[in-house]
């Protein structure tokens, strides 16, 4: 039982030890709480180059690295948030936005869900609408009363 | 029809695996390049060799150029460094590296042990360049056409084989353009 609870403090820690080497550890100092809100709400909006599954604020690789110091002194130069997506977007591509801007590439990725949506309400709303089939042709044919006597009959 | 469409759920299904079996063939690691069709931006810095000596973009202009992102960390770059080698001997493109984030004296020692492929190395040790360039590793090679227009950015080694495929056709390509004069 000691042994088993030595283990599982083992195990504790080297978890909580994973959890604290995990994230990035430079320090930023800002002048004001506005631009630190800002400067997390961009290195989550914009994606690692290298770790293309990782935002800025994630990412351990030294790109992602540089990438926080140039937001950093893009934001101390007093740089609005749409003028620092550009300057990532002009070096990085469209790739490094997160949520990609609406654009003829994008259309698809915006707005193809909705149109999904659109046909499957349309199908639905045709399929229920469509004209019950006629209960007259659904009878059936005096030939056809006949042959199902005799088969009743002869059973 | 009401029997043909019976078989619309077989097609459906049929054009969706086409699809995603094209995918599993893409690299998911390919990103194009938003530098390509620009010109190549504005830098003025060191050549590794020599401190004292600055130079600029226009440093680059007139010929089909390649740039080459290399660095002593990248292993990847020690693999590709023979092929640069032999890249660096055909005339009609000249060679230029990029010595991204790296020590001037390792990759001073670098070129001495391995043999200097470039006609000079721009020293950009805190990766100001490649920050323009969009670099997000090494290596990295860019091409560049005889106006200072960026025509191509290959991230990855360049081995025979990814020099036949990715870059020949281009190079060759930028030849034609400008014998043309275009």
């Amino acid at each position: 039982m000691r042994l088993f609870s030595i283990f599982i403090l083992t195990l504790v820690f080297a978890f909580s030890a994973n959890i604290a080497t995990a994230s990035p550890v430079e320090t930023y100092e800002f002048n004001d709480e506005v631009t630190k809100i800002r400067f997390q709400a961009l290195s989550k909006e914009l994606r690692c180059p290298k770790c293309q599954n990782q935002n800025l604020a994630d990412s351990n690789s030294p790109i992602a690295a540089d990438l926080r110091k140039e937001l950093y002194e893009l934001l101390q130069q007093g740089k609005a948030d749409s003028e620092i997506v550009d300057f990532m977007v002009n070096r990085y591509g469209e790739f490094v936005l997160y949520r990609p801007r609406v654009s003829e590439l994008t259309y698809v990725l915006w707005f193809g869900p909705a149109v999904l949506i659109l046909l499957g309400v349309i199908v639905v709303i045709v399929i229920v609408r469509r004209k019950p089939v006629d209960k007259k042709t659904l009878a059936l044919s005096s030939e056809q009363q006949e042959k199902l006597k005799n088969l009743t009959n002869g059973k | 029809m009401g029997k043909l469409i019976r078989f619309l759920p077989l097609v459906l299904v049929i054009a969706l695996g086409v699809v995603l079996y094209r995918g599993l063939s893409l690299n998911p690691q390919d990103m194009p390049s938003a530098l390509v069709g620009k010109t190549m931006p504005a830098f003025a810095l060191q050549t590794l060799n020599n401190s004292d000596k600055v130079v600029t973009q226009s440093d680059l202009l007139g010929d089909i150029v390649l740039v080459n992102v290399w660095a002593t960390w990248c292993p990847t770059c020690k693999y590709e460094h023979p092929y640069l080698v032999d890249i660096a001997k055909d005339p009609q493109v000249k060679l230029y590296g990029l010595n991204y984030k790296d020590e001037r004296g390792a990759a001073q020692k670098w070129l001495q042990n391995y043999e200097d492929p470039y006609m000079f190395s721009i020293f950009d040790e805190e990766g100001t360049l490649g920050l323009d360039l969009g670099v997000y590793g090494a290596p990295e090679t860019f091409v560049i056409d005889h106006h200072g227009i960026i025509r191509k950015r290959f991230a990855g080694a360049i081995d025979t084989r990814v020099w036949r495929r990715e870059f020949e056709p281009l190079i060759a390509q930028l030849i034609e353009e400008k014998k043309q004069g275009k």
